[in-house]
């Protein structure tokens, strides 16, 4: 299985030595890192290829990494009915940054692209209806990024004396509770307080 | 004399027709009765399951599960709890992949009499609710007696499933599987050869393999239009292997086919729900790590560790190695895949919902120009979507 995936990563980075920049298999699963410019080239590639035919755009979706330079990765998942074969294509971007759609190339794209637009703030360059999807008319802000708080900005409310829906600031009786488990047990290799004597095993190691 | 001239009128269809099948505005463009463009617009139903996922820790995720896709819940936690063992590197006994098989197949059931009696009353069939629905009811005791709950299940939890099945439980769903062909076989009296239903749904909204490819439908929607896939099959999981069962596939890829795909499915279901039944082994439901999975009641009250490991689970969690995960079960309505990201804490860093019925809405507009309005409640029906999942 995992040399099958290994074969097909190095058939197609060698197919596209420029654009694409390693691949890497995890769990059983292959996944081809790529630059940004080269992705709706190398999609078309990996629908039309003989040896790769993945005729379906099953999922495109984004991941936030707020601490890296360019901090989301669009992910599109294919699949190829004929190899019975999933693949994962990654790629990089920030928030100033376009991406080109691939609406062109898989059908499914247009709305899956909308909804990483709605949820993350990604702009698809070419995208042929770049709206909001799942989020309220007139919303602000991009709900899935990890600096958007869980509970949002605004509440909504029945306003009896205007007869109609208002908005208001979020108003919490009481703070979402987010308990930090990492402790000893397992998460935390190194306790608290034991800074010394990780000195002083490091001088030890050192001399 | 002049041709007269038919303004272009704008339609609004839902939020709160009956026939939009739970919260969807579909505002179409009309030129006369013919539609010129359909612009679902979703998200009436976001709940922001996702973004909830990440602040919770894997067991504390699994309820979510039940309410994308409430028609058939068991599915949904199956393909999450199916992500999260593989990226803890567990194995399920046998009993326990069993019984989630078994499951998964009332599901199936429990989906496919919904979709076809709705299906039904919106083209103007009254009678095969009534029926159907009964049947659901028996279903979803099953359901109650496995876990307590009728709908909202939590019953697959990573490593396996929460709790055995009650003594004499196999013996009534195997009862069961004996009545219900009879049901199939009266709905089937009353549509499939139905004048009225075959008129609305025969050559309505055709869609080819290419099509269904290019616009990433799975199920029955890719079934109805003659492509043999199944996940359960091509790439199965759990114990599916072992099972024998068939794939209906349709010819022409219109709403009746579908139709006729989804009633073959059922039996199947049930072919496959007697096997299981017949060769459920013995055993432990869920693996016996119980780093992972909660240790039994009685050993609590004697074991310390025990007692430990019951505490840590239910607050802290487990922790998952880092990596990530695409996995997918065939649920009743297609592919619903989940893309887990972990990064070694007790909670998911990502946790992506592939639903399938997010897909089959995309192509709405794209199958419904140069439909009748009639008709768009015709293929609407026939592409199962229930907003849970859509919406998440």
């Amino acid at each position: 299985m995992n040399e099958a995936l290994n074969d097909l990563g190095e058939y197609i980075s060698a197919a596209h030595a420029q654009r694409v920049t390693g691949f890497e298999v995890i769990a059983d699963e292959l996944i081809i890192l790529c630059n940004r410019d080269a992705i709706t080239k190398v999609l078309t590639f990996l629908r039309d290829d003989q040896n790769c035919q993945f005729k379906q755009l099953v999922d495109l979706t984004a991941v936030d990494h707020p601490s890296r330079e360019e901090r989301f990765d669009v992910v599109y998942n294919l699949l190829s009915l004929k190899l019975n074969q999933r693949i994962r294509v990654k790629i990089a971007t920030d928030e100033s940054t376009m991406v080109a759609s691939v609406a062109d190339v898989f059908s499914s794209a247009i709305w899956f692209e909308r909804e990483a637009w709605d949820m993350y703030g990604i702009f698809f360059a070419e995208h042929p209806d770049l709206r909001r999807m799942l989020t309220d008319y007139g919303f602000e802000g991009h709900p899935l990024r990890k600096d958007f708080p869980l509970t949002g900005y605004v509440e909504v409310r029945y306003d009896e004396t205007q007869k109609r829906v208002v908005y208001e600031p979020v108003n919490l009786t009481q703070e979402f509770r987010s308990f930090d488990f990492m402790s000893p047990w397992e998460g935390m290799l190194h306790l608290p307080g034991d800074e010394k004597a990780d000195a002083e095993n490091g001088e030890e190691g050192a001399a | 004399m002049a041709e007269q001239q038919i303004k272009p009128m704008t339609l609004n269809f839902g939020p709160q027709h009956p026939a939009a099948h739970g919260v969807l505005r579909l505002v179409l463009e009309m030129d006369g009765e013919i539609i010129e463009r359909a612009d679902p617009h979703i998200g009436l139903l976001h709940r922001g399951t996702e973004k909830l996922i990440e602040h919770k820790t894997y067991l504390q995720a699994v309820p979510y599960f039940d309410r994308l896709d409430y028609v058939a819940p068991m599915n949904q936690e199956h393909a999450f709890a199916l992500a999260t063992e593989k990226l803890l590197g567990i194995e399920v006994p046998q009993r326990g992949q069993y019984i989630r098989v078994l499951y998964c197949e009332i599901g199936r059931i429990l989906n496919h009499l919904l979709n076809i009696t709705t299906f039904a009353i919106d083209v103007g069939a009254m009678t095969p609710i009534l029926w159907g629905f009964e049947e659901r009811e028996k279903l979803m005791e099953f359901y109650e007696r496995a876990c307590g709950a009728r709908l909202h299940a939590a019953y697959f939890r990573p490593g396996g499933v929460h709790q055995d099945l009650p003594a004499g439980l196999l013996e009534d769903i195997s009862a069961f599987c004996k009545t219900f062909p009879k049901v199939i076989d009266d709905m089937e009296g009353l549509l499939t050869n139905n004048r009225i239903f075959r008129q609305r749904t025969v050559d309505i909204g055709i869609i080819t393999r290419e099509e269904a490819s290019d616009w990433g439908f799975s199920g029955v929607m890719l079934r109805g239009s003659n492509v043999p896939w199944d996940l359960r099959k091509s790439q199965p999981y759990d114990c599916y292997e072992e099972l024998e069962f068939d794939i209906p596939v349709g010819k022409n890829g219109d709403c009746f086919d579908r139709y006729l795909c989804r009633i073959e499915e059922m039996r199947q279901s049930l072919r496959l729900m007697e096997q299981c039944i017949e060769k459920m082994p013995d055993g432990p439901v869920m693996t016996a790590d119980h780093k992972i999975t909660p240790p039994r009641r009685a050993d609590m009250k004697q074991s310390m560790e025990a007692l430990i490991h019951h505490f840590k689970l239910y607050t802290e969690g487990y922790h998952v190695p880092p990596g990530e995960t695409y996995t997918a079960v065939e649920a009743p309505k297609g592919e619903f895949g989940v893309f887990l990201i972990s990064d070694g804490s007790n909670k998911p860093y990502r946790c992506k919902i592939r639903a399938p019925g997010f897909a089959h809405l995309a192509a709405m507009d794209y199958m419904c120009r140069g439909h009748m309005l009639a008709d768009s409640v015709a293929i609407l029906g026939s592409m199962d979507i229930v907003f849970g999942e859509v919406d998440r």
